[in-house]
Order: C-alpha cells, then sequence, then structure tokens
C-alpha cells in the first residue's frame, strides 16, 4: 500500500482528480481531508491541503515547526476555532465538518495533545477510564513505560512532570480503542530513552489493528510507519514511502516553515 | 439525651459509615441543634461539651504525646427545617501530641436555619492536627453557615485543615480563619465550596507567619453558577526569617455568577517570602476540549472539571 513519494507540483495534479483527492490512496480510506484550508486570524495555516489516512495503517506526518501540524490535528479533532474555511473532513466518507469534539470522540476520533492539559482532582485511574471501556489500565501505563502502582493513584495535575504527563496522555488515547488516534508530538518533551518507550506503543497499536495519525518534526519515527506525509507551508508537498518522506523531508527541510522553502527546493 | 438513629441515618444518606463515626471505639461529640446526644472520649482524648442558653460549649483534649489514630468525630447538625446551632469550641493538642478531627455538619433538612461555630484551636510544641470539616445541605439554600476559628500553631507544630461545602446548596457561607504560625510550624488551610442558585460565598483566611522557618499555604477552590456569588479574601502576613507562604486561589464561574479574589501579601521581615496565584475564569478549553476528545459531552465535561477541582 505504500507509495513513493511524490513531489508538491505532482500532489497537486493528483488532488485535482476526482478520486485521488486525498494526495494519497484512498482504498479503505479511514479518514480522508479534502482541499482543507484554515486561517487563524489573519494568517492563512492550512492551504488546499489533501491527505487520506487508511483504515489500519500508521501514518505519519512530518512537518517543520509551523508548517501547521497541530493546527492539522485540532482541525481533525474539531477543536474550537478550528473549522475548516474550505473543503471537507470526511471520515468514513461522512463529512463532519459540523460535528463537535465529543461527537467526533464518538465516532472513534481521539486526540493525544503535544501538550496535554491537567486536572486537579481526576486520578490517572479515572482520566485512562474515561469514554469507552478501557480495560486494564495498568496495562497501558505499562505500554508507555510507567509502574502502574506508582501512577494510578496520582492526580493528573502539576505534580506530575512533563514526560510523564505526556505518557499519561498517550496511554489515555490507547486505552480508549479509537478507530483514529491522532498523537500531537508524542516524542516532545520526553527524553531520548523513552523514544524507544513510543516505538514500542507504535508496535502496540500496530498490533491493536487502530489507525493513527502520528505527527512530528522526527523523521526517525516516520521509518515505523506504515506511510508518511510531508506537511509545509500548510499543504501537503509529498506522500508514500516513509523513508522517501523522510529522505524528502531531511532533504527540504525548513527550519522555521515559511511554505516557501519546499516549493523552491 | 436524644437517640443517635437521626444522625446515624443522616450519616449513611451522605455515605458516611455510623459505626466508624458513632462506634464504641470513635471518640466524638454529636449535637442537634443544642441538644446534646453523644459524647464519648478514649484513651488519650477527653471530649466534654454542655448546653446552655442557646449555645453549645465544646472541649476537645488530646493529651500530651499520645497519637491518636482512630479520627475524633465532631457531629453537628439540625434535623428540622427551622433553627439555630451555636457552638464555642475548644480544642487543644498537648505537645507532642497528633490527631485527626472530622466535623460532620449536616443541614440536610434545613430551610432556614443558622449553624455557627467558634473555634479556638490550639496545637501546642511538636503536636499535628487536621482537621476535616464537612458539610452536607440540602436543596433549599435557606442555611447561614458562619464558622469563625482563631487557631495558635506552636514551635515545630502542624494544622492541616480542610473545609468542604460541595453537597447541596451553599445559603450563606461566611468563614472567617486566623491561623498564627510559630517557628518551624506548618499550617496549611483548603476550602472548596461549590455555590449555585443565589448561594452567597465569603471566605476570609488569614495566615500570619510569626516565627522563624514558619510555613503557610492557603489553597481555595470555588465554583459558582447560576446567580450565585463569592469573594475570596487570602491573607499572608511573613513576620519572621525564613517565612514563606502562598495562596492559591482558582475559582471557576459560570452563567450570572460573580465571583472575586483578594490575595493580601504583606512582609515586614527581609528574609520571609510570600507568594501568590489567582486564576478566576470559566473552565479552561483545553481541559475542556480534552475530555471532549474522550467523548464527554460539554456538561459531563465541565462537571467533572469542577468536581476534580473541588475533591
Amino acid at each position: 500500500m505504500n507509495s513513493p513519494a511524490q513531489p508538491a507540483a505532482e500532489q497537486e495534479k493528483r488532488a485535482s482528480d476526482a478520486d485521488a483527492t486525498s494526495g494519497a490512496p484512498t482504498a479503505g480510506g479511514l479518514l480522508e481531508l479534502r482541499g482543507i484550508g484554515l486561517r487563524l486570524g489573519a494568517k492563512e495555516v492550512l492551504c488546499g491541503l489533501n491527505l487520506a489516512v487508511a483504515q489500519g495503517e500508521i501514518h505519519v506526518l512530518l512537518g517543520a515547526n509551523g508548517s501547521g501540524k497541530s493546527s492539522l490535528a485540532h482541525l481533525i479533532m474539531g477543536c474550537d476555532g478550528y473549522a475548516p474555511s474550505t473543503g471537507d473532513i470526511l471520515f468514513e466518507g461522512r463529512c463532519i465538518n459540523a460535528m463537535p469534539i465529543h461527537e467526533r470522540a464518538r465516532l472513534g476520533i481521539t486526540l493525544a495533545w503535544q501538550e496535554p492539559a491537567r486536572f486537579e482532582g481526576i486520578s490517572v485511574r479515572a482520566y485512562l477510564a474515561l469514554g469507552a471501556g478501557a480495560g486494564d489500565p495498568g496495562h497501558h501505563l505499562e505500554a508507555v513505560g510507567l509502574a502502574p502502582s506508582e501512577y494510578l493513584h496520582r492526580a493528573v495535575d502539576k505534580t506530575l512532570s512533563g514526560g510523564e504527563r505526556k505518557r499519561i496522555e498517550l496511554a489515555s488515547a490507547i486505552a480508549l480503542r479509537p478507530r483514529l488516534a491522532i498523537l500531537d508530538e508524542p516524542s516532545a518533551g520526553i527524553d531520548l530513552l523513552s523514544m524507544d518507550d513510543i516505538v514500542r506503543l507504535i508496535g502496540a497499536i500496530r498490533a491493536a489493528g487502530m489507525t493513527v495519525l502520528l505527527i512530528t518534526h522526527q523523521e526517525e519515527l516516520a521509518l515505523h510507519a506504515d506511510r508518511a506525509s510531508q506537511l509545509c507551508g500548510g499543504r501537503i508537498v509529498a506522500s508514500g514511502a516513509p523513508a522517501d518522506v523522510a529522505e524528502n523531508y531531511r532533504a527540504r527541510r525548513c527550519r522555521r516553515c515559511d511554505g516557501e522553502t519546499c516549493e523552491h527546493a | 439525651m436524644p437517640e443517635l438513629k437521626p444522625m446515624a441515618m443522616a450519616l449513611r444518606i451522605v455515605g458516611e459509615d455510623p459505626m466508624a463515626v458513632l462506634g464504641p471505639d470513635s471518640a466524638h461529640l454529636v449535637a442537634y441543634g443544642h441538644q446534646l446526644a453523644s459524647m464519648q472520649s478514649v484513651p488519650g482524648v477527653t471530649v466534654l461539651a454542655t448546653s446552655a442558653k442557646g449555645v453549645i460549649h465544646a472541649r476537645v483534649i488530646v493529651a500530651a504525646g499520645r497519637q491518636i489514630v482512630q479520627p475524633v468525630h465532631l457531629c453537628f447538625g439540625l434535623f428540622e427545617r427551622f433553627g439555630t446551632q451555636v457552638v464555642e469550641l475548644d480544642v487543644t493538642l498537648e505537645p507532642g501530641s497528633s490527631a485527626t478531627l472530622w466535623s460532620h455538619c449536616l443541614f440536610t433538612e434545613a430551610e432556614e436555619a443558622t449553624h455557627a461555630m467558634t473555634a479556638r484551636i490550639a496545637i501546642q510544641t511538636d503536636a499535628s492536627l487536621i482537621y476535616q470539616e464537612v458539610h452536607y445541605h440540602g436543596a433549599s439554600g435557606g442555611i447561614e453557615v458562619v464558622p469563625r476559628a482563631t487557631v495558635k500553631v506552636g514551635p515545630r507544630a502542624r494544622y492541616k485543615a480542610d473545609f468542604s461545602l460541595v453537597q447541596g446548596r451553599v445559603g450563606t457561607l461566611d468563614i472567617d480563619y486566623t491561623v498564627d504560625v510559630a517557628e518551624h510550624a506548618v499550617a496549611e488551610l483548603t476550602s472548596k465550596v461549590y455555590g449555585f442558585g443565589t448561594d452567597a460565598i465569603r471566605i476570609r483566611e488569614q495566615v500570619n507567619l510569626n516565627g522563624e522557618g514558619a510555613r503557610g499555604l492557603i489553597k481555595t477552590r470555588v465554583a459558582a453558577r447560576e446567580r450565585a456569588t463569592a469573594e475570596v479574601i487570602g491573607v499572608t502576613h511573613g513576620n519572621a526569617a525564613g517565612a514563606r507562604g502562598h495562596v492559591d486561589c482558582m475559582e471557576i464561574v459560570r452563567d450570572h455568577a460573580v465571583v472575586s479574589a483578594i490575595p493580601e501579601v504583606k512582609v515586614t521581615h527581609p528574609q520571609a517570602k510570600v507568594t501568590h496565584e489567582a486564576a478566576i475564569g470559566s473552565v479552561d478549553s483545553k481541559q475542556l476540549e480534552t475530555l471532549m476528545a474522550r467523548g464527554l459531552d460539554p456538561e459531563s465535561a465541565v462537571d467533572l472539571i469542577i468536581r476534580g477541582m473541588l475533591t
């Protein structure tokens, strides 16, 4: 199901085709973004973006800081202020543009936030149990390298370090057994040793048959995916086999994405 | 003395185990209005009380050096729709002692009632007291609760107080506590209140860090909705070298509620330090969206955030 990386012009050509608007294969598509635009204030953050995530795949979205990755995650989840100005968000072929967050969650979409919120008085155990039946919460903690006996009784509050909170966020998203988990920069704020935990987590997610859109600026993570896309300047500029996209990303990365570097590379 | 059955029933309703509270091993005092229903001392804890001229005078003494494991229970309540309860409470923890004092205040039937308590608490050298006051009110909102306390925390002593009124309507609440903290002693005050309807909440807590190395924390959590009002005043004075104090106030406002937080920090010694933080506003949107992304509808998410804050 992998396809070679496609340059931007080719992507845009493909986007114009009726059955290939995602810039990627659509067979078995769970999530499809068609011609997505997003404005935040005066800034056009996403522009004519096309992306498809197939059922059961681990899809990595690579992009530099400022390329619009987190905005795209918020848009898919339906966060306040992130409604698309153009285009459609399709989940199993159904347009969910107008659907509020909790209804999207009930369809099976969830988001593990890059900088997760903290909650006074809500225990890790209760947090992991939110949503649908979550199974053994301790098991989910172990999957992200945390000892259940140390953490289940603790509050999801500011007494947790950034790395601990981040791991709990990942565990929580997986505990839901979502149909589509959006993991926004899962390795940001976690030490290098824990990169292994994330890779193991990806393996567990794959084994559980979940679909993942993994958003990151670290191309190493792409190598553990089924497919990858590169976001630059609010557009998908390459999509296909992870190694190819990662190589493209390395070669044409802009340090601070202004939407121009890739087009001129 | 009146029988304990009404209190036992009330305790069950609010989720407490009456046997743990009123059992033979538990030091306790139970009063309905101005009637004393039960009073019991245990080795190391003396409980004394009288009722005269519309006032209950109660005294709890924890003997020097005694570490009391079982909580001491004070149960105050009104099981009629109208009435008044006035309590004068003296608590003494003698040097080196420790205890936990639970104060259960049950006013589930009250429609027009007043509960006024004036407490004088002395925690002597190296002693430790955990004081937990939990109120259970009914739905009418016609109750007025007026707790007053002056607390002396002796050298190297510890005082931890939790006040909670999150079940039923608050009615009118007017808390005024003053805590004096001696050298190397610690005082930690936490208040959690959930107001709605036309509830009126006023909380004033003052910690005076008078001794070298004294520590103090005032933590207040208030949620107000509909037309409730809340005024929270947290005062900390750092008066000695090495004194450290902090005032932490968080209030969530919904509907037409109006709340204010007034932290007052004052330092009279150059080596003392007092800080404060206050956050007032609606429910944090990121918290809300995080819970909604787990499938909770907005109302359930808000409720969980507020309940968590008040837990």
